[in-house]
């Protein structure tokens, strides 16, 4: 009997359709599952919502013509402060745009990891996300202070796709750089297709000594359906301490979003080479 | 005496006053200018504030931008952390604005009338609803211009006064909207109805420039201040210990004094 949960890109790709919810985990230009997103840019897949604290993912599937929905915070590069090819995309009309606060965007992570339908927060309140984000309601609380609150929605994910650092062939993974971000939220809010990239996949019996220690070991394989191994699976993303952002790459990127010229030769040398 | 001192050091001064009093929060200035200025706050007059390295700690360094003797780590503080920080109320943030208006309402995420089709996609609206409701907030406008003090900004990210009040108790209840300093100007949100409130210009800034700048009618006190200048011994810790790869120059060139 197996129990690995070892796939591949293609597998991953396969089992998504168009028209689907996607949850993608790391931060900005920041551990960014970008070998997955590369293979979904090159795909056939169609109008997708992309739900992330966004970077190059949610611009990358912009410019390739994937994106029906952006559920995000925030669109930027880190280094560079605005993602070329998601303005690109916004400013053509392209793209229905779902604002979010950061951590308003955390509780929707929550309330969908804890199976209730929204969270209240305070956040929102007297901003224009009440108006421009469909999903946002009021509710009252029923206790005696009667406040008026917002309630943010659980997300609803078909997939949730993440890369880390080291993994087991179970789907027991850790990070190694300074922060996890919200990548166990991500893989806890989503009912199935739960998949991490790693850039290494190591005995179970090593991830302790791999990760330094107990705290870093968040990622449980109760929470990961598929595995891949893909060493450099955040592309030109900080993936510390594998390694750092490739600032070279990412200006190369950015250069892709000048003209359809530009992006077609980007997209033949980057995105075709993924296939 | 000479001055020695630059509109960027001034401005870096004006910033710090914001933190006075704060007590023990997190001072979080975001931008070149305003992190030094969370810096010197804690140096001189404020030491119980904390402060980010701009990743997952807060750390106890005076410099503002790289620690080559490394960090002093005093307490891990990823994203999700940070949130705790924020809902709790322990912080002090001074966020950048593309647009601000009378009332202090601030834009962040998108120029123009319609949303759904920008003229120009920004950042988005990163943290500014929740931290503007929950804390202290204060901005910094390194170009002060009527492109960026508009009568009606075209999407409301940070909360102003007017639309918290509008909101009802729960907006109210920790709502702390401070100052505003810019390259010409402190000011504040004490005219009619915590209207936008010229407070001092610095140095070489007449109040006729921040007026022009401005591009909706400012609350002018009959006598407006000089901003004050930086001690020697801030200058002292800015320029030698805080930034001395002189990052603040960068975003405020010195021509400007």
């Amino acid at each position: 009997m197996t129990t690995s949960k070892l796939t591949t890109i293609d597998q991953v790709v396969g089992s998504l359709a168009d028209g689907m919810t996607i949850g993608i985990g790391g931060w900005g230009s920041r551990r960014k599952p970008m070998a997955i997103v590369r293979a979904i840019a090159a795909s056939s897949l169609s109008d997708l919502t992309v739900v992330s604290f966004a970077g190059p993912d949610l611009g990358l599937l912009c410019a390739a013509g994937k994106v029906k929905q952006a559920v995000y915070p925030f669109a930027s590069l880190d280094s560079i402060p605005l993602e070329p090819h998601f303005r690109a995309a916004r400013q053509a009309g392209l793209v229905e745009d779902v604002p979010f606060d950061e951590g308003m965007f955390l509780l929707a992570l929550q309330a969908a990891a804890w199976r209730v339908p929204f969270l209240p927060t305070r956040v929102g309140l007297g901003s224009d996300l009440t108006t421009l984000n469909p999903m946002l309601a009021t509710v009252t609380s029923p206790f005696d202070d009667r406040s008026e609150l917002v309630a943010v929605p659980a997300f609803r994910f078909d997939a949730v796709i993440c890369h880390l650092n080291r993994s087991d062939d179970r789907g027991n993974a850790t990070f190694l750089g300074p922060d996890l971000y919200f990548d166990d939220l991500f893989l806890r809010a989503a009912p199935s297709r739960r998949y991490i990239s790693v850039e290494k996949v190591v005995p179970t019996r090593d991830l302790l000594e791999e990760a330094g220690t107990e705290l870093r070991l968040r990622v449980a394989r109760m929470m990961v359906d598929g595995v891949i191994e893909a060493p450099g699976g955040a592309w030109f993303t900080s993936c510390v301490p594998d390694y750092e952002r490739d600032e070279a790459l990412q200006r190369e990127y950015v250069g892709a979003a000048k003209s359809p010229d530009a992006w077609a030769s980007f997209a033949a040398t980057h995105l075709e080479a993924a296939r | 005496m000479t001055a020695h001192w630059t509109r960027a050091d001034v401005c870096v001064v004006a910033l710090a006053e914001c933190f006075r009093g704060d007590g023990e929060i997190v001072a979080n200035p975001i931008g070149t200018i305003p992190m030094i200025a969370g810096r010197l706050a804690r140096a001189t007059f404020a030491p119980d504030l904390m402060a980010t390295d701009g990743e997952a700690a807060l750390i106890a360094n005076d410099e503002a931008f790289a620690w080559p003797d490394g960090r002093v780590v005093e307490y891990y503080n990823p994203y999700r952390s940070m949130f705790d920080v924020v809902w709790s109320g322990k912080r002090h943030v001074v966020m950048g604005a593309t647009q601000i208006d009378p009332f202090g309402n601030q834009n962040f995420a998108a120029i123009g009338s319609d949303y759904s089709v920008p003229k120009t996609q920004l950042i988005g609206f990163r943290g500014a609803p929740g931290n503007t409701i929950n804390h202290a907030t204060s901005y910094w406008v390194s170009n002060h211009s009527p492109r960026v003090f508009v009568e009606k900004v075209d999407v409301v990210t940070g909360v102003g006064w007017d639309r918290a009040a509008a909101a009802g108790a729960a907006a109210l209840e920790f709502f702390d909207l401070r100052r505003v300093v810019t390259n010409l100007a402190v000011l504040d949100f004490g005219g009619p109805d915590h209207r936008l409130r010229l407070v001092s210009v610095h140095p070489g800034v007449s109040v006729d420039d921040v007026v022009a700048g401005t591009g909706f009618p400012l609350t002018v006190p009959e006598s407006v201040a000089e901003t004050r200048t930086p001690t020697d011994k801030e200058m002292q810790l800015i320029s030698e210990v805080i930034d001395p790869s002189d990052q603040r120059h960068v975003e405020l060139p010195e021509e400007a004094s």
